[in-house]
């Protein structure tokens, strides 16, 4: 505390003083004046120079360009001058305005953040990745040293899966042992054996509710291990991945189907065969809730509820694929193959891969922690890459070796955890900086009580997101969509523009004759009339054609006896 | 080897007693928030639907009338005080937070044809049928009955409306001609006449105080100045103009109701045509009036229904309609800009919300917060079809169902027999005259 008091001071505190120094000479009444006047010119000059630094001093902190840019929602409208009204033109203006200010808040916003992330730096001459867990335990507080720790399970390969707040773990183990605990304090919810195989295990919103998928069908449980429901419609799953923001449970089979399961409401969304065979590889795209299933012929399909043809398809590898990741933000995909070779993706620009790597052995398992570590599960060994997508890296920035093979890792939301579940059981790794320091919780929160997750729960489900909306751009639905509206208005205008076919022929004669060009010129009319008539038709009809279209799309044998649809002139 | 792992303190998250509030830490990291887009359209659409849910306009009534009340008066000093008069030339003064009338009197013979407060709000004027004009003083709290009125004058003509200045002692009535009286005086001040016509309302201008305008019999509406003469302006309409209301907040501004189911919006500076046409109503418009905030008026219809009207729009934003409401003869918008007040033949005066779904009574901060966001949403979201509909549609009783039916069918007719006889004469001599040039038939100054 005394630092703030030990200020020196050159001169006693007594010769401080306010006192003007007596002058010896009584100056006279004119220089007076004088000095008078050069005493106000000079306060008023001060007083200037005083205004002027005050407006020279920034009002606020200047912010950095590259976090504005980070917490921006795009460009925005960048010039307003070719809109001629000027009312609509202030309004647009001002509504940039308020986007920018709310921008720059967040920015400022960064200020209150608490924590800070995880990092890992290794003695010079030496790699991270050569720091083993228990040098890093033995390091570190205790509370993040019992982070690290092993179970030892009999029950065959495990897999192990996170709440989203990263509070809650669930084990499956193949031979039927499911269990479910808080693993940050080791309390166990519930444990039990469900005498069949089991291939996947996934939380629901809520930690109060688990799936599992068993060896026939897909059984949903409550955190003191009750069935609450078996599916006897979802046969056979393989995969699971639940879609928080949706609501909606989603698995693969082994017959190849595709199912999203609503669990608000309980029924079947969508269901259908994918046609390309088992699907042992699925994952969601957090981004935009669009599924990723990898398959043996080396190709991701992308898939939406809404259309039983994949939104996105692409040849990723030569050989069988047998991993596949999506980056939290979006941006990228990693996909692992049989063949020793990783590709990391842009997920918006599918051509080429970003980055190739070859690995020393066939990739089992990837996983994307949310500051874009790169899990990478080899046989018995775990690897995490750190900026893999944007730099080529060429080692690892921390390997852990294990006794067994892996069944599947995560890394743990909100903490520098990677969990690994594998055939000996379940160890939990330190990945220091992996994990996102500071909580939203609105969004996710490990604290919450049991009265926040009960109304967070309500909030989320009246802002469920509707299936409909899952494409590969969520943002979509708030763009204009400009090029098919000039479509629209350019095939609107070419049909106005077309003319009828012109008539060519003579009348035929009648005993009462008739004038050959009145008879011409009806006859032309109704022409035209009946041409008229089927543009208009054509117009209103054109959109239920065009949704048609989209849903036929299955060709069979019995089609050349559907009516024939007519041509159009153009 | 340095290292850093993330741990958190338990005592930063967590309340430190029961009556804590519940610590919230915010990121607003994108990625943390995604699906921002369908998210926030989901959230004004459930916020639009809970608007529907919770319009519930209608607050109460005051019953005590005799017979079908012609005409109310709002008190610009005290928002609790109404008046009203009624078809037997009953008066009475209500407390409209209670809903109970504070007293009546028999002020008239007949129909009571008009009241007004005055400037001052000490007293107020009634006229009736009986051409007298009645002068009653208003105590403070408006418990006492007046036995007498302060002063009665006897006019040589029939009266039909009142209306008080703004600013001095002075008032203006309209019958067969339109007088500007002082209160202390028997005699009219100044009496104006354009014509033959008998005048049904007259309304003063409240920020261009010397300005008033009162509607004719003949379909004209006319404009005076008190400093001048006589009448300044004069227009005729295609129907008559039932009640007018001046814009409270731009001077040159006024609305007629009319008889022709629409409301004419005027600007004074240029009366060829009106500046906006309001239609919705299936029947003659019988009154209107402004908003304290100029943005909105209130009209009520011969239709047995309430409309609301935003002033830049064609299309009213609102109806207000009950089982038992007959045609409305009067309405006003209160000074707070958030009651509604209908007046209707069936001896009841109605009081409503001026916003269906707002909700009554002090808000919470968090509540408003959430209100206003909700807002913000909806109108982000206002074009999107789904959310269009659920905003616009209102369930309209039966008769105004068909009858809303039947004009557009109408309309329909006129605009393709327009069409066809243009398509079927030289180009050129079915011009085409956009309805607000056809509604001014003559104008004279």
């Amino acid at each position: 505390m005394s630092r703030y008091f030990d200020v020196t001071l050159d001169e006693p505190l007594e010769n401080v003083s306010s006192e003007v120094p007596s002058s010896k000479k009584p100056l006279s009444a004119r220089k007076k004046r004088s000095q008078n006047r050069r005493q106000i010119r000079d306060e008023r000059r001060n007083v200037n120079k005083l205004v002027e630094t005050v407006k020279k001093e920034p009002r606020k902190r200047p912010l950095d360009e590259k976090r504005v840019q980070f917490y921006s929602r795009g460009e925005g409208l960048q010039d307003t001058k070719h809109i001629k009204n000027a009312y609509y033109r202030s309004k647009f203006e001002n509504k940039e305005k308020k986007f920018e200010w709310a921008t720059h808040q967040s920015t400022r916003a960064e200020l209150l953040l608490t924590e800070e992330q995880g990092f890992l730096v290794a003695e010079r001459g030496e790699r991270t990745s050569n720091i083993k867990q228990t040098e890093l335990s033995n390091t570190i507080d205790i509370t993040s040293a019992t982070k690290h720790f092993n179970l030892d399970l009999q029950f065959g390969t495990y897999r192990a899966n996170f709440t989203r707040n990263g509070r809650h773990l669930i084990i499956g183990g193949r031979k039927g042992h499911v269990a479910s605990f808080d693993w940050v304090t080791k309390r166990l919810h519930c444990e039990m054996n469900v005498m069949e195989e089991v291939f996947d295990v996934q939380w629901l919103h809520v930690e109060t509710m688990f799936a599992v998928a068993q060896k026939k069908w897909l059984y949903i449980y409550d955190n003191n291990g009750i069935e609450i429901h078996c599916l006897k419609k979802i046969n056979k799953p393989l995969k699971l991945e639940f879609l928080p923001y949706h609501f909606l449970l989603t698995s693969s089979s082994e017959e190849g189907y595709l199912t999203w399961l609503d669990v608000s409401i309980g029924s079947i969304v969508s269901q259908f065969n994918a046609k390309l065979g088992r699907i042992s590889i699925m994952t969601q795209n957090p981004y935009n809730a669009v599924l990723c299933t990898g398959h043996p012929k080396g190709i991701v399909a992308m898939w939406s509820p809404n259309s039983k043809e994949p939104v996105a398809k692409m040849l990723c590898h030569r050989s069988a694929l047998s991993a596949v990741a999506v980056d939290p933000s979006g941006l990228y995909m990693a996909t692992g193959c049989v063949d020793h070779t990783m590709n990391i993706w842009d997920i918006r620009n599918l051509d080429g891969p970003l980055k190739k790597y070859k690995l020393h052995s066939p990739v089992t398992d990837l996983a994307f922690s949310q500051k874009s570590f790169l899990g990478v599960g080899l046989g018995n060994v775990v690897e995490v890459y750190k900026n893999c997508c944007t730099t080529a890296v060429k080692y690892p920035y921390m390997r852990h070796r294990l006794h067994s093979h892996i069944g599947n890792i995560q890394f743990c939301p909100f903490e520098d955890v990677l969990g690994i579940g594998h055939d000996d059981g379940y160890t939990s790794v330190l990945i220091p900086g992996s994990g996102e320091p500071n909580i939203d919780a609105f969004e996710s929160n490990p604290f919450q009580t049991k009265k926040q997750r009960q109304e967070g729960e309500v909030k989320a489900l009246l802002e469920k997101i509707q299936p409909e909306f899952i494409s590969l751009d969520p943002f979509e639905m708030i763009e204009v969509n400009v090029p098919s509206l000039k479509e629209k208005i350019e095939a609107r205008n070419a049909l106005q523009q077309l003319k009828p076919q012109k008539i060519d022929f003579t009348p035929r004669r009648k005993k009462r004759r008739m004038n050959e060009a009145a008879v011409k010129q009806i006859v032309r009319a109704e022409n035209k009339k009946e041409f008229v008539r089927q543009i208009k038709n054509s117009l209103t009809k054109e959109e239920n054609v065009d949704t048609k279209t989209e849903t036929e799309t299955s060709s069979s044998v019995l089609d050349r006896f559907k009516p024939k649809r007519p041509k159009q002139k153009r | 080897m340095k290292v850093k792992v993330l741990t958190r303190n338990p005592d930063i998250y967590l309340r430190e007693t029961k009556k804590d509030i519940h610590k919230l830490p915010r990121n607003y990291d994108p990625s943390l928030h995604p699906f921002e887009a369908p998210r926030e359209y989901t959230k004004a659409l459930n916020s639009v639907k809970l608007e529907r849910v919770f319009a519930k306009p209608f607050i109460g009534n005051l019953d005590g009338h005799r017979d079908g009340i012609s005409c109310i008066a709002k008190q610009s000093h005290a928002l609790s005080i109404l008046a009203s008069g009624d078809y037997c030339g009953e008066l009475r003064v209500w407390d409209l937070p209670q809903r109970k009338c504070k007293w009546k009197i028999q002020a008239h013979d007949g129909f009571l044809r008009g009241l007004t407060f005055c400037n001052d709000n000490e007293r107020f004027i009634s006229v009736g049928q009986d051409k007298t004009i009645k002068i009653w003083s208003a105590d403070e709290q408006y418990c006492k009955v007046p036995e007498e009125p302060l002063s009665v004058i006897l006019s040589s003509t029939v009266i039909t409306g009142i209306s008080h200045h703004q600013k001095e002692p002075k008032f203006a009535t309209c019958g067969d001609v339109c007088q500007i009286w002082e209160e202390s005086r028997a005699e009219p001040l100044k009496v104006m006449e354009w014509g033959v016509d008998s005048l049904q309302h007259v309304a003063f201008n409240p920020i261009e105080s010397h300005i008033l305008a009162s509607c004719a019999s003949d379909r004209s509406i006319i404009l005076y100045d008190t400093r001048e003469a006589g009448p300044i302006r004069k227009i005729v309409t295609k129907m008559r103009t039932n009640q007018l209301s001046w814009n409270p907040m731009e001077a040159f501004i006024f609305s007629g109701a009319n008889e022709d189911y629409n409301v004419y919006s005027y600007d004074t500076r240029n009366l060829s045509m009106p500046v906006n046409i309001h239609e919705d109503h299936v029947s003659a418009v019988t009154s209107i009036d402004y908003a304290p905030t100029g943005r909105e008026f209130v009209t009520g219809s011969y239709d047995k229904s309430v409309r609301i009207f935003e002033v830049h729009k064609g299309h009213s934003r609102e109806i207000y309609h009950t089982k038992r409401m007959q045609h409305v003869t009067n309405v006003c918008w209160t000074l707070d800009n958030k009651y509604i007040v209908s007046a209707s033949d069936e001896m009841n005066i109605r009081l409503w919300k001026a916003r269906a779904s707002e909700k009554l009574g002090v808000l919470r901060p968090r509540e408003k917060a959430a209100l206003e966001y909700a807002d913000t949403l909806k109108q982000r979201f206002a074009e999107f079809p789904q959310i269009k509909r659920i905003a616009r549609h209102r369930q309209v009783p039966r008769h105004i169902y068909h009858e809303q039916q039947q004009l557009r069918a109408s309309k329909q007719k006129i605009s393709r027999k327009e069409a066809n006889r243009r398509a079927h004469s030289k180009p050129g001599t079915v011009p085409f005259v956009p309805a607000r040039k056809k509604v001014v038939i003559n104008e004279a100054s």
